[in-house]
């Protein structure tokens, strides 16, 4: 192959807000081994380079389009719109750290640096179209969660989270892997178009099922079953989510999760595509006991971040109940809702920042009466429940409306009524939080401000939940745009 | 005037939004803007009912606009018969719950919030006529009722609380499920209501039934119908005065709305092949809750179990599909319960704020020592029991004559239910406003101006009514007599 300068220009232009983070996010990390003074500009320094990632981004949006590096990377409009969910999901909560990160002893620096590491990783994982770029990208993004998670590593339970979810991200990191190379041994070949035209041949000339694929299918779907927490693969989360800094847990909840949906939608909805008439079938089962386990088990927690953490493995679930319907309304509803969530539950756990920031509790009973000393975060809060519950008019309504929907199109009215009937269900567990909020009659001691980047963090994503609720129509064009690629072929 | 359902669905909702930028403490700042945002939408109300063309059935006063294009969701606003009246009495109803309202003394600017965003909810859902905006609002409405029940209820507020919410939640999920598979079943897909009406004959039998019982959970559920009424004692008892006059005033009435509204034009065939069960359903509600009421010592669950009974009489007269009178019935039940009770409730509220008791067996011979409450209350409770002239009467009358022709037996035991009904009412009555004076009846100050202010305009309309029933059914008759047709087609 001859070099070209025109291909290695368009190459490298499409990866261009990749480069511009991962080097910002060099020299971040370098400022904060080698300067230590410069340390405390660190926060403020990782939001502008974010700020200025989103805006690379964009203009390689318009710029650019189209695959790279052979076919193994794209910048098409599903990246264009993850892309900008992660890097949302990464600036609210590089916002959301500035107190956690005041207040660590040490490597002040080094955690805004890792938090953009790790944002490279999965900017690079929804872009990649090729199995082995995909792997790569997600192991840099996950590697550097764990170190992440045990940041405050003098702390037994932030401790004991790194290390659990080092053996289990490493466990699923193994599974996932495993099926790559299945699916490689079958097909020859990792790249996501090719393998679906080649399991297309192997059907036409055999007829049967191989089960060499089913066996593939199940190690992909666990693989991504445990970096998505979804049940029965859900295990590790409630502890990694109550011993990991709180930010850090919403990042995980929010950004990665976000970063896994786009590369299950590349793999499933189009690598995997002709097999659909099983895969879906598993996914339709998973989502329901997500559902269900997740719901039933928030119930009784009494810790609000394991409440949200059970929460999420129930919402994981919802998401995927949009992916029975391999098309485009399938993909729109998972990325529709990806956007409800990642505004809602970052914004749920930043009210979770912003109390513990002041009371040192993650208890739920100690938000008793919360609505007297802080109005503001009882207010934000409630919207953000009401918004994960689905309660109109937020987003997390539409976002429910649309998963249901490519549900009900399908013909699955069984996973539906499970869905709707676990929301309420769920609906229990976040009214009675806002019920300790509100209802108590007693007067308090001790009302206190939020700190002031956290107000602005919950207004945006309050704004969000709102606009997305109120307003979808732009939001839900540009989804759908980006969705139009996964229509069958008719 | 254009906009005019947008402007008396939205006033409030601006109203709770200037509330809330008041000084928390300036009561009667924020007062006076419940005041205005209440007032507003029911002199609208008054303009609509002017300017309501009743000879025909067409929808009115339309608004369309593309709101979600990308789902077809569109912001579909209008008013035919049905509508109109009910519009009219919910403003009504805010207003006077909000007067009512003005003793509320803790958390205010949060109550009235609350209390203006709840109005924007019930307005929004008589007026929609496109499923997407229809569910947002009646979903939304579930929100404020939660707060307004679970902060200034009573000492079960909470249980109460919850229990509303998830019970009707439960039910509107299965209404989101059937508005779904309308969607998907109708090319192009649509959310429009009056389109899925036209569509009717299409639909096939099975797509039917199936809808209809989905969308009955619902309705049953806010109605509430027997088996599932048990949220309805627990929210009237708990809540505060206002919440409860809107929750019978207004809340139970959407179920009925609904039903005439969407599934008996809609799905025609299935609602003659669950006629009967709805009719079954309808009569067991009046005796069962008759027969509860006869039970009751407090004063409030023995209103608020009379509205059971009284909505059964809503359901025989939908029951009755063929004929203009049961449907008719139903319409004037509707009204006429929503200012009986609504007004009963008020008249409750009254002595509980004075006496902090409720039970019927701490009052006796109210009527020497508060004359004038008595009276009032006398008047309401003989409209609730029937009495000719009033408007409970012609309601009762009017579902029976329809019924009757298709339901006989059904119909005969149901009319045994007014007997259960004068019969706890005047037992009520004998304890505790005839006799010696007794228990805390001796403390009792008579009720007061902005109290008669609040129930007076309730006592018009109810006498109005019962004595010109024209003044109602002019308007609701030729989109009742459309209705039938439809559901003939």
């Amino acid at each position: 192959m001859n070099f070209n300068p025109t291909q290695f220009y368009a190459d490298w232009a499409t990866i261009l807000p990749e480069c511009f983070l991962l080097l910002w996010a060099c020299v971040i990390t370098g400022a904060a081994v080698f300067g230590r003074k410069e340390e405390q500009k660190s926060g403020t320094f990782a939001i502008w380079t974010l700020i200025g990632t989103v805006i690379t981004a964009v203009w390689v949006a318009l710029t650019q389009d189209g695959a790279a590096f052979g076919g193994t990377f794209v910048f098409d409009r599903l990246a264009v719109v993850f892309k900008e969910i992660i890097l949302g999901g990464v600036i609210l909560t590089a916002a959301a750290s500035v107190g956690t990160v005041a207040r660590l002893r040490a490597h002040r620096g080094e955690f805004y640096g890792l938090i953009l590491f790790s944002a490279v990783g999965m900017m690079l994982m929804v872009s990649a179209t090729e199995l082995l770029t995909l792997y790569i990208s997600l192991e840099l993004s996950t590697v550097t969660l764990f170190v992440l998670a045990a940041y405050h590593k003098t702390n037994r339970k932030s401790a004991e989270a790194g290390l659990k979810y080092v053996i289990l991200g490493g466990i699923s990191s193994a599974v996932l892997l495993y099926g790559v190379a299945i699916l490689y041994g079958m097909t020859g070949t990792t790249e996501l178009v090719k393998l679906s035209q080649e399991i297309q041949k192997i059907y036409m000339t055999s007829g049967a099922f191989p089960p060499g694929l089913a066996l593939a299918l199940l190690f992909l779907l666990a693989g991504f079953g445990f970096k998505l927490a979804l049940a029965p693969f859900h295990m590790w989360a409630p502890d990694v989510y109550e011993g990991a800094p709180t930010p850090i847990t919403a990042y995980l909840s929010v950004a990665s999760k976000a970063a896994a949906l786009a590369a299950f939608l590349r793999i499933f909805f189009v690598g995997v595509q002709p097999s659909q008439l099983i895969w879906t079938q598993m996914i339709a089962a998973l989502a329901a006991l997500a559902m269900i386990i997740g719901n039933a088990t928030a119930i009784v927690q009494t810790n609000i971040k394991r409440m949200l953490a059970y929460s999420s493995v129930a919402q994981i679930g919802y998401i995927l109940v949009g992916a029975v319907a391999v098309d485009a309304w399938g993909a729109t509803a998972i990325t529709y809702y990806t956007m409800a969530y990642l505004f809602a539950n970052m914004g749920a756990f930043v009210c979770v920042i912003a109390f513990a920031d002041r009371t040192g509790s993650e208890e739920i009973a100690d938000y008793t009466a919360l609505s007297r000393r802080s109005p503001l975060l009882a207010g934000f809060l409630s919207l953000f429940l009401l918004s994960l519950a689905g309660i109109p008019p937020t987003a997390g309504f539409l976002a429910k409306y649309y998963v249901f929907a490519a549900a009900i199109q399908k013909g699955y009215l069984w996973l539906v009524l499970i869905g709707v009937a676990t929301s309420v269900v769920a609906l229990y567990y976040y009214a009675t939080v806002i019920m300790k909020m509100y209802f108590p009659a007693d007067q308090p001691e001790g009302g206190f401000p939020v700190a002031r980047t956290l107000v602005i963090v919950l207004g945006v994503a309050a704004l969000g939940v709102l606009t997305l609720g109120i307003v979808p129509g732009p939001f839900v064009d540009w989804v759908k745009a980006a969705a139009q690629m996964f229509v069958p072929p008719t | 005037m254009s906009g005019l359902l947008s402007w008396m669905i939205f006033l409030p909702l601006i109203g709770a939004v200037v509330a809330l930028l008041m000084p928390k403490d300036n009561h009667r700042l924020i007062r006076g803007v419940a005041f205005v945002a209440t007032l507003l939408p029911l002199i609208l109300a008054v303009v609509l009912l002017a300017q309501y063309d009743p000879s025909t059935a067409e929808f009115q006063f339309v608004e369309l606009a593309p709101w979600i294009s990308g789902l077809n969701v569109n912001y579909h606003l209008g008013v035919d018969g049905i509508s109109v009246p009910m519009l009219a009495l919910t403003a009504l109803l805010c207003f006077l719950a909000a007067l009512i309202s003005f003793n509320i003394t803790k958390r205010v600017k949060e109550y009235f919030a609350f209390f203006l965003l709840l109005e924007t909810g019930m307005l929004g859902v008589f007026a929609s006529l496109d499923f997407f905006l229809f569910y947002v609002f009646w979903e939304v409405m579930l929100v404020p009722m939660y707060f307004l029940i679970g902060i200034w209820g009573g000492p079960r507020k909470e249980y109460a609380a919850i229990k509303f919410f998830l019970y009707t939640l439960f039910g509107s999920i299965f209404m989101l499920v059937a508005v779904l598979a309308l969607y998907f079943t109708s090319t192009p897909h649509s959310l429009s209501i009056i389109e899925h009406i036209q569509r009717a004959p299409q639909m096939t039998r099975g797509f039917q039934l199936f809808a209809f019982a989905f969308f009955f959970i619902a309705f049953a559920i806010k109605i509430p119908t027997l088996p599932f009424h048990t949220w309805l004692p627990d929210a009237h008892v708990e809540a505060p005065t206002a919440v409860s006059v809107l929750l019978a005033g207004v809340l139970l009435k959407m179920g009925t709305y609904g039903l005439l509204r969407i599934s008996l034009p809609m799905f025609p065939q299935a609602a003659k092949f669950y006629a009967f069960p709805m009719a079954i359903l309808g009569v067991a509600g009046i005796v069962y809750g008759a027969l509860v009421c006869m039970a009751q010592t407090d004063l409030k669950k023995l209103v608020a179990y009379s509205s059971v009974s009284h909505m059964g009489y809503c359901l025989v007269g939908i029951a009755a599909l063929g004929s203009v009178a049961g449907i008719s019935g139903c319409m004037f039940q509707m009204i006429s319960h929503g200012l009986i009770t609504g007004a009963l409730f008020i008249l409750v509220g009254v002595i509980y704020d004075r006496a902090h008791t409720r039970e019927i067996d701490a009052f006796g011979g109210m009527w020497i020592k508060v004359p004038v409450y008595s009276g009032i209350m006398i008047l309401f409770i003989l409209g609730s029991l029937g009495l000719p002239g009033l408007s409970g009467f012609v309601s009762e009358f009017m579902v029976f004559l329809g019924a009757f022709p298709y339901y006989n037996v059904t119909v005969a035991i149901a009319v045994l239910g007014v007997l259960l009904t004068a019969a706890y009412f005047l037992r009520m009555v004998q304890r505790m406003f005839l006799g010696p004076v007794a228990g805390h009846t001796e403390g009792l100050t008579e009720i007061n101006l902005r109290e008669i202010i609040a129930v007076a305009p309730l006592a018009v309309l109810m006498i109005a009514i019962g004595v010109y029933p024209a003044l109602l059914s002019n308007v609701i008759q030729p989109t009742i007599e459309n209705l039938v047709r439809l559901i003939g087609a």
